[in-house]
């Protein structure tokens, strides 16, 4: 079991009703499926708000950040850096920029 | 004493506008789930506390909310939509095939009897249903299925299902319009569908009469003649009195006949409403002056609104869904624009005054009348 950290943009923090990080517990390989698995199991209303319904795509405008890399085009299933699994550093789920 | 609840879907959130009704003194609520684009909100005729609402995102997708209290408070309930077996394609604007893909919920029409069935209509098009309050959507397949499928091709503003009419007279009539498709009829409560576009002419597709193809922008009944249905096309303001199975044109002394937005008056099923935009190029008011037209003979015959609205350098645009009457007595008529005012009438368009002026930009505007 591993205690994970997520940072949600604005408007997801505020569609689960939660300030500042989210803390999870993940059980087994901690991966972007194993997060966002647990993530959308505490929190329902995110279920096809970070990746679609049914094919788990990750929505086209949002990036997954871990430990100053862009991890949005790895595989799913790909293991994250021990310092997102212990704890250490956040998983950052970042909206893409734009607007004017 | 009566009065009535205003629902407002703009590009970053709900507003919830209510009065007594006098509709005079406006009490102003919101905005709800702030900066999220909200096609659509509308209340359930057989329980007016209980609303849908569309919230959608560019970046988050698709979440439905309800409020059982009136808009005071709100829930998410279901968001997957998925269409029926293989999607398939439909035309692409290079006129290429191109896969059915769900976007977004343009409307949500409540069920006249039961408040947990509404009816939801999508980007890329198709007609969906939920029997539970919201909580799980299936698609009315028949629609997509029905074979000119493959022919349809989106509008600028995308493929989209954006009227749904129930026939309060026969629960197993329905009409639903497609941007750029046309209209369509149900007679079996949704399970087969057939178009009804005889009688429209659009210059802007290859045949001009074809079956389908054609960019229907609203259409709008009266419930004691549900067979006459009233359309803003493309261009053309247009006439059925067979229940769409042919249309005539009725756009008359109109100063354009392109807009977005047509309704019937709630007690004088002859008089209606448009507000023409200068064309399809521009989008907005022509000559700078917004201006209801209202006709108390169901068409050809038209006279300005002008009283209380804007008659100089006003260039905003009226949405499709953006207009709304309540059945109070006087009729009033509610619409809003993308420069973010909801103006009222509560004389039937005599006259008109902003209940808000600066909202963001104004998607979809529905009026409950409440006791």
């Amino acid at each position: 079991m591993s205690r994970i950290r997520i940072e949600l943009p604005y408007h997801l923090r505020t569609l689960a009703e939660v300030r500042g990080e989210v803390e999870l517990e993940v059980t087994g390989a901690v991966t972007q499926r194993s997060i966002l698995d647990a993530l959308e199991t505490k929190y329902p209303v995110l279920r096809g708000t970070i990746r679609d319904h049914g094919t788990y795509k990750r929505r086209p405008f949002l990036r997954f950040f871990a430990c100053s890399e862009d991890w949005s085009h790895e595989s799913a299933d790909a293991p994250l850096p021990e310092a997102v699994a212990s704890g250490k550093e956040p998983l950052l789920i970042v909206g893409a920029i734009a607007g004017g | 004493m009566s009065g009535v609840r205003v629902l407002v879907g703009t590009r970053k959130g709900a507003f919830v506008l209510t009065a007594d009704g006098k509709r005079e003194k406006w009490d102003v609520s919101g905005p709800h789930f702030a900066g999220w684009e909200m096609y659509h909100v509308k209340g359930s005729p057989a329980d007016p506390n209980r609303l849908f609402a569309s919230q959608t995102s560019g970046w988050f997708g698709q979440l439905i909310q309800r409020s059982n209290d009136g808009g005071k408070t709100w829930e998410a309930v279901g968001n997957q939509f998925v269409y029926d077996g293989v999607p398939g394609t439909h035309q692409w604007y290079d006129g290429t095939a191109h896969p059915w893909e769900f976007k977004r919920v343009w409307h949500l029409e409540p069920s006249l009897t039961d408040p947990d069935t509404v009816y939801a209509g999508v980007e890329d098009a198709a007609l969906f249903q939920t029997r539970d309050g919201g909580q799980t959507w299936a698609e009315l397949s028949g629609l997509r299925k029905h074979g000119s499928g493959p022919k349809w091709q989106p509008g600028a503003g995308g493929m989209c299902l954006h009227t749904i009419i129930l026939d309060a007279g026969n629960p197993k009539r329905m009409y639903i319009a497609i941007s750029a498709a046309g209209v369509f009829r149900s007679d079996d409560a949704g399970e087969s569908w057939r178009p009804i576009n005889r009688g429209l002419k659009s210059g802007q597709i290859p045949d001009p009469t074809a079956e389908v193809g054609h960019c229907v922008h609203h259409v709008a009944i009266h419930k004691s003649r549900p067979g006459t249905l009233f359309m803003q096309k493309h261009w053309d303001v247009m006439r059925s009195d067979d229940a769409g199975d042919s249309w005539r044109e009725v756009s008359g002394n109109l100063p354009t006949d392109f807009g977005f937005v047509i309704d019937v008056h709630a007690h004088e099923p002859e008089t209606i409403y448009v507000v023409p935009i200068k064309s399809d190029s521009e989008h907005y008011v022509h000559e700078g002056k917004l201006r209801v037209y209202r006709s108390r003979s169901g068409g050809n015959e038209w006279e300005a609104l002008t009283k209380g609205l804007p008659q100089e350098n006003c260039y905003v645009n009226v949405l499709r869904d953006a207009m709304a009457v309540d059945s109070l007595d006087g009729c009033g008529v509610y619409f809003g624009t993308t420069g973010g005012q909801v103006y009222a009438s509560a004389n039937a368009g005599d006259s008109w005054t902003p209940i808000v002026r600066d909202l963001p930009a104004v998607l979809s505007v529905e009026v409950q009348t409440l006791p």
